[in-house]
């Protein structure tokens, strides 16, 4: 392992957890701009041009204000809550390859901090770990409401969980490999996944909403029955982190999705301009293809929130448990006998 | 002192503490987190191993999946200490039997295992990939993993019995 190489990775992982944090950054301002031109309004519009400006005025804000503790026996364990949220956030964007690779200097550098042979159970691991923010967060807060809060989430969480693996199961069947290096590589030119797994991916596509927390899923933080939910006692910067969390973790899934699903870094005619172009061209396209992907991902996220009523929470567990799990277990037979026949 | 074996010193170190932490916290929750901190940090020890794909899987199962149960029935349970139900004597006395033939299966397993180990190290092939690690669990171990795999089958289908109430007769 040479020197230039631990530079390299550095550099690399610096900037994409500076990249999670600006899209998270971002995401706030774009879900009210979303929210504001669904509802037929204006959104932010004072700080900087539309309101460019706001998420850093917001994040001034959090920063600034009184930090207030609850009267809790686990001062320890309520400011651990928060922390475990932000960095299982952070954590999963440790193994998506963001783009083939990029020759500088005569290195090549693979755009990847780094391929694990099981990186897509990795991911799933960390997600499975994400939980504890939210439940250790929740108890923490000596708060009826929150802990409530906090038991909704777990069993969301694990219960989609089973599906969630179920529906990777039928895709990992087809492309033979959990590396998401080489599930990325397989998807070359328009030889997506998600015309092979339709039904893998509107399953995968459900499960991510329950396990990111958001709309129609909400039920954690749902605030007409339990206030403000997991973070009701939470205030200042421990109570941005939960927020934040909340969108990294929506930017972290909406990648995993294009990366799975959506071809990752791929676009008709990659080939042709690796071949006239040359390679960085042709790979920093592939990057910035990536990101289209991502957002459009992210807005549709908003586009379910703003559309899409809170379920109930028996509705929740009966599509959890009754609905997503059979079909899943259905795709992966139909998967099964497609792959005999077929090869 | 080779910066591996100062990892494992310090993991190890680590794993012990919070095991014993585990028993001796007032607190139930408490307990929890730190059964949660031990299987993370045995995650630790199999990367030592240079398993990667045992320790996703230990982070996956016990400190994501099976933890968060446990933690969640702690949170839904009245654990007063008026409440506590008292527990008789030949309960305690089948606990430490039951503890004392645990462990002769897992020393047995563990000084058979060692020759095992020896064996694959010698053919030189990486065994720790998912690939051979797949292969060989269901060819070699075809019997014993689908036997393991009823068991747990069954265990389900029991538990989803039990759970179901009886309809009325009318």
């Amino acid at each position: 392992m040479d020197s230039a190489f631990i530079i390299e990775k550095s550099v690399f992982i610096v900037a994409v957890f500076a990249i999670t944090m600006i899209m998270a950054m971002y995401s706030t301002w774009a879900e009210r701009k979303v929210a504001a031109y669904l509802q037929d309004r204006v959104g932010p519009n004072r700080a900087g041009w539309g309101g460019l400006l706001q998420p850093l005025a917001d994040g001034m804000k959090l920063f600034a204000k009184e930090e207030f503790f609850p009267n809790t026996p686990n001062r320890f364990l309520f400011i651990v809550g928060p922390a475990i949220a932000m960095s299982t956030a952070l954590m999963t964007s440790a193994v998506i390859p963001w783009g083939d690779k990029l020759e500088i200097f005569g290195r090549t550098v693979i755009l990847q901090a780094t391929d694990i042979d099981v990186a897509l159970l990795y991911v799933f691991g960390i997600i499975s770990v994400g939980v504890y923010g939210i439940m250790i967060g929740g108890w923490a807060s000596n708060n009826k409401f929150s802990l409530m809060s906090s038991v909704r989430a777990a069993s969301q969480m694990v219960s989609y969980e089973v599906a969630m693996g179920l529906s990777i199961i039928a895709l990992l069947m087809m492309t033979g490999t959990l590396s998401l290096k080489e599930i990325a590589a397989q998807q070359a030119g328009m030889n997506w996944n998600v015309f092979y797994q339709p039904v893998g991916f509107l399953i995968f596509l459900i499960c991510a909403f329950a396990e990111t927390n958001r709309t129609p899923f909400d039920l954690a933080e749902c605030e007409s029955e339990l206030i403000g939910g997991y973070h009701t006692e939470y205030s200042s910067m421990k109570m941005g982190f939960y927020l934040f969390a909340e969108y990294a973790n929506m930017f972290i899934s909406s990648a995993i999705l294009a990366v799975l699903y959506f071809g990752a870094y791929n676009y008709p005619g990659m080939q042709w301009m690796v071949d006239n172009v040359g390679v960085n061209a042709a790979n920093i396209l592939g990057i910035v293809v990536l990101f289209i992907k991502i957002c459009f991902f992210i807005f549709f996220y908003m586009w379910i929130r703003w559309t899409i009523p809170r379920f109930r929470y028996d509705q929740l567990m009966h599509l959890g448990w009754k609905i997503l799990i059979p079909l899943a277990i259905v795709n992966i037979m139909v998967t099964g006998v497609c792959i005999l026949v077929f090869k | 002192m080779s910066p591996v074996l100062i990892t494992f010193y310090f993991l190890a170190a680590f794993t012990l503490a919070t095991a014993f932490l585990t028993i001796y916290s007032k607190n139930p929750i408490h307990s929890a987190i730190y059964l949660v901190l031990c299987m993370a940090s045995i995650m630790g020890h199999y990367l030592l191993l240079n398993a990667q794909f045992l320790a996703i899987v230990q982070l996956i199962v016990y400190a994501g999946a099976i933890m968060v149960l446990m933690l969640f029935t702690i949170m839904l349970m009245n654990l007063n200490k008026e409440d506590e139900v008292h527990k008789p004597r030949i309960t305690r006395l089948g606990a430490i039997v039951v503890f004392i033939l645990m462990s002769v299966v897992l020393i047995t397993i563990f000084i058979n295992s060692k020759t095992i180990m020896g064996e694959y190290d010698s053919t030189g092939e990486d065994f720790q990939s998912i690939k051979v690690l797949g292969k060989v669990l269901l060819n070699e171990y075809m019997v014993p993993f689908e036997f393991a795999s009823i068991l747990l089958l069954v265990a389900m289908i029991g538990t989803v019995l039990l759970t179901k109430k009886e309809k009325e007769q009318k």
